[in-house]
């Protein structure tokens, strides 16, 4: 496959680029107080990143979910957190629920069943 | 480290922790991946070797997304890059946890390697419970257990291309954005609760402002206000 071969410089700095971020990681930490404000903050800024990032992904996303139509998306999400905390908050079940849901979903509506 | 009953014991309980959602979750996105890096020309040594270099799966995505696309090199990189910005702030938070007792301060940046979200998560919550080098132990195999069932993920993902119907793929994709919603509306701190609300808001109106640092922008952002509204004084009574 030459396509294959063009492909390793991507791969390579790609890595080397993500690395950087968790190696710089590791330099700051060593000069940082964990009990400290500094590192409270910080801690503050990755679970909002990843909340973002969630969201975003849910909301609007970038790969081949833009096909399903965000009420799908959503009623989905909604789905999984109602079987997540009305099951005595058990990650599995709710998480199972919400792919099914949209899978079904997705499954419906190329049968017709919701019209369009 | 010598193969005590205890650390034997902490080995347990990190394979045990790990193979149940967490591998489960990565073995299902990553199938995901090895698919989408098969749609997008990238042969399966270059997908397998993305899991364990990058071991972020939105960096990933852009990866095989943008080079389907033909982007430029500097233009794919960097969007890799930016996406998993987020390494450094959990980087910063979680690997002074793994410090305590630990002679030779290399040994960080090669475990800092595992860093993910399932990681990073399961640390947060195992490691502050044991000493210095059982959280080493720990963190290592919980992660080492994690990227093995991901390549297994991912060279399934990549040789069952085209063979799953479409609205499974869907469904594969979407489990990444469900699993970790429900992980993290368990947060039962003020700040973490504050964190992830104004971020999961923020987050999409920021990135149409800007795609490309739309995210670390949330992070400081919605991470700084959170950080000032959790200090705020209580108002009214608590619950």
């Amino acid at each position: 496959m030459t396509a294959g071969f063009e492909a390793w410089p991507f791969l390579l700095l790609a890595i080397a680029a993500t690395y950087l971020w968790r190696g710089l990681g590791v330099l700051v930490s060593t000069r940082i107080d964990p009990q400290g404000a500094v590192f409270r903050w910080v801690t503050c800024v990755s679970y909002a990143m990843l909340a973002g990032l969630i969201s975003r992904m849910t909301i609007m996303p970038l790969g081949i979910l833009a096909e399903v139509p965000l009420s799908d998306r959503l009623a989905a999400m909604a789905i999984a957190f109602l079987v997540f905390f009305g099951w005595r908050r058990k990650v599995l079940p709710g998480v199972a629920a919400g792919v099914v849901a949209l899978v079904l979903l997705t499954v419906a509506r190329r049968g017709g069943l919701l019209g369009f | 480290m010598s193969d005590t009953p205890a650390s034997r014991g902490i080995v347990r309980r990190a394979v045990l922790d790990a193979l149940g959602m967490p591998s489960l979750v990565l073995l299902a996105s990553m199938t995901g991946f090895g698919s989408l890096a098969r749609e997008s020309a990238l042969g399966l040594e270059i997908a397998l070797l993305a899991t364990a270099g990058i071991w972020g799966l939105p960096g990933q995505i852009a990866l095989a997304e943008l080079y389907a696309a033909g982007s430029e090199i500097v233009a794919v990189v960097m969007a890799v890059s930016l996406a998993n910005a987020r390494f450094l702030p959990m980087a910063v938070s979680f690997m002074p946890l793994l410090q305590p007792g630990l002679a030779r301060r290399a040994w960080l940046y090669a475990l800092v390697q595992f860093i993910s979200v399932n990681t990073w998560a399961a640390g947060l919550r195992v490691c502050p419970g044991l000493p210095g080098a059982e959280r080493r132990r720990y963190f290592a195999v919980f992660g080492t257990v994690c990227m093995t069932a991901a390549l297994i993920g991912t060279a399934a993902g990549h040789l069952a291309a085209g063979a799953l119907p479409q609205p499974v793929t869907y469904g594969l994709v979407f489990l990444n954005p469900v699993f970790f919603a429900l992980i993290f509306a368990d947060a039962r701190d003020r700040a973490t609760a504050f964190a992830l609300l104004i971020g999961a808001v923020v987050g999409p109106l920021l990135h149409l402002v800007s795609p490309d640092w739309g995210l670390l922008a949330t992070g400081v952002i919605a991470g700084t206000a959170a950080f000032w509204l959790a200090r705020l004084p209580r108002s009214g009574a608590r619950p």
